[in-house]
């Protein structure tokens, strides 16, 4: 189990060197340069979606989908990210406790 | 553009605040994987060589939950590769920011994941000469990877040490936090269709394919769109 955990730890630590030694030249291309500007931003968009709507493999509507509606208000109105996370937490915990969403 | 220092005061200590809260929401899920990984037969310093060496939590949740459901130790391995694809588009995005060479550089490239490239991009980087992106990112990752691993060590010795992640709604929090950092990058309507196209793909894709791949399957979107305006305005 020993090698999994350390070929595993190699190869993401490999991935994340890989981006850091792409020449600058490279970079600088306009095309290249969009494109990975863009990327963290359709990445983490994605992100937020898997982490709003999937469960596993499935797709659920569940309390994640209002807090994050009510994240999404707090955004509107410029709240500060702590409050913004708060906002969330207190109302999908909430949600959960008086068991009216899962 | 060189804004005061009293200004620069300001902005740090909201950046550090702003850090160390990401740091704890994400360490209860620490907590967690460290119970899990020491229930799926994981011995503890296997547990927490995951969290100290491969440091994104993405793959190490998957690596384990792999080998929990029966997959071999090779399918669990590769799916942690594939996790950590994205990582290298948040280092390409990161390194001309930071300017760090050698072990500066070597630190920082484990540091780059999820919350910390989210964090430094999440500040305008014409600012402060790029100190707030920069120490965005530091402050961040250096938060995250240490409570991160305390989280570990806590949860891989005491399991079930705290309850369910989800009761306190950190599922949710985690979404948010990540949604409140993608938020200020969105500046034109280039970046909102990126966004939007980005997280269908990612919402298509999750019943198909295993878990991880719809994120990287959202890559394509900003490959695309990139590819598209830059030719339209050259």
């Amino acid at each position: 189990m020993w090698i999994a955990v350390l070929a595993g730890a190699a190869g993401c630590y490999a991935l994340k060197f890989v981006g850091s030694i792409i020449p600058s030249h490279i970079l600088e291309q306009p095309t290249v340069k969009k494109i990975v500007l863009l990327l963290p931003i359709s990445l983490l968009s994605a992100l937020v979606a898997v982490q709003t709507f999937a469960s596993s493999q499935a797709l659920v509507v569940d309390a994640r989908v209002p807090a994050l509606a009510a994240a999404t208000v707090a955004l509107r109105f410029k709240a500060p990210f702590i409050l913004v996370v708060l906002i969330s937490a207190v109302t999908a915990a909430a949600l959960r406790y008086f068991e009216l969403a899962i | 553009m060189n804004a005061d220092e009293s200004q620069w005061h300001l902005v740090r200590r909201q950046i550090v605040a702003n850090a160390t809260s990401i740091g704890f929401a994400v360490a209860m899920y620490g907590v967690s994987f460290g119970a899990l990984g020491t229930t799926t037969g994981l011995t503890i310093p296997q547990t927490m060589a995951l969290s100290l060496l491969m440091f994104t939590g993405a793959s190490q949740f998957t690596l384990v939950s792999t080998l929990a459901s029966g997959g071999t130790a090779l399918t669990a391995v590769v799916a942690s590769w594939l996790m950590g694809t994205r990582n290298a588009a948040y280092s390409m995005r990161m390194t001309p920011i930071l300017k760090t060479s050698g072990a500066g550089r070597l630190v920082a490239v484990q540091l780059t994941i999820d919350e910390s490239t989210a964090m430094g991009l999440a500040q305008d980087e014409e600012v402060f000469e790029g100190r707030a992106s920069r120490l965005a990112f530091w402050a961040t990752g250096l938060s995250v990877y240490l409570l991160w691993n305390l989280a570990t060590f806590m949860g891989a010795v005491s399991v079930s040490a705290i309850g369910d992640p989800k009761s306190f709604g950190l599922d949710a929090a985690i979404a948010a936090g990540l949604f409140a950092l993608v938020w200020p990058q969105i500046k034109s309507r280039t970046d909102l269709s990126v966004a939007f196209g980005g997280a269908l793909i990612a919402l298509v894709f999750t019943p198909l394919v295993s878990p991880g791949v719809p994120v990287l399957a959202a890559a394509m979107v900003a490959i695309i769109v990139g590819w598209a305006t830059s030719r339209r305005i050259t």
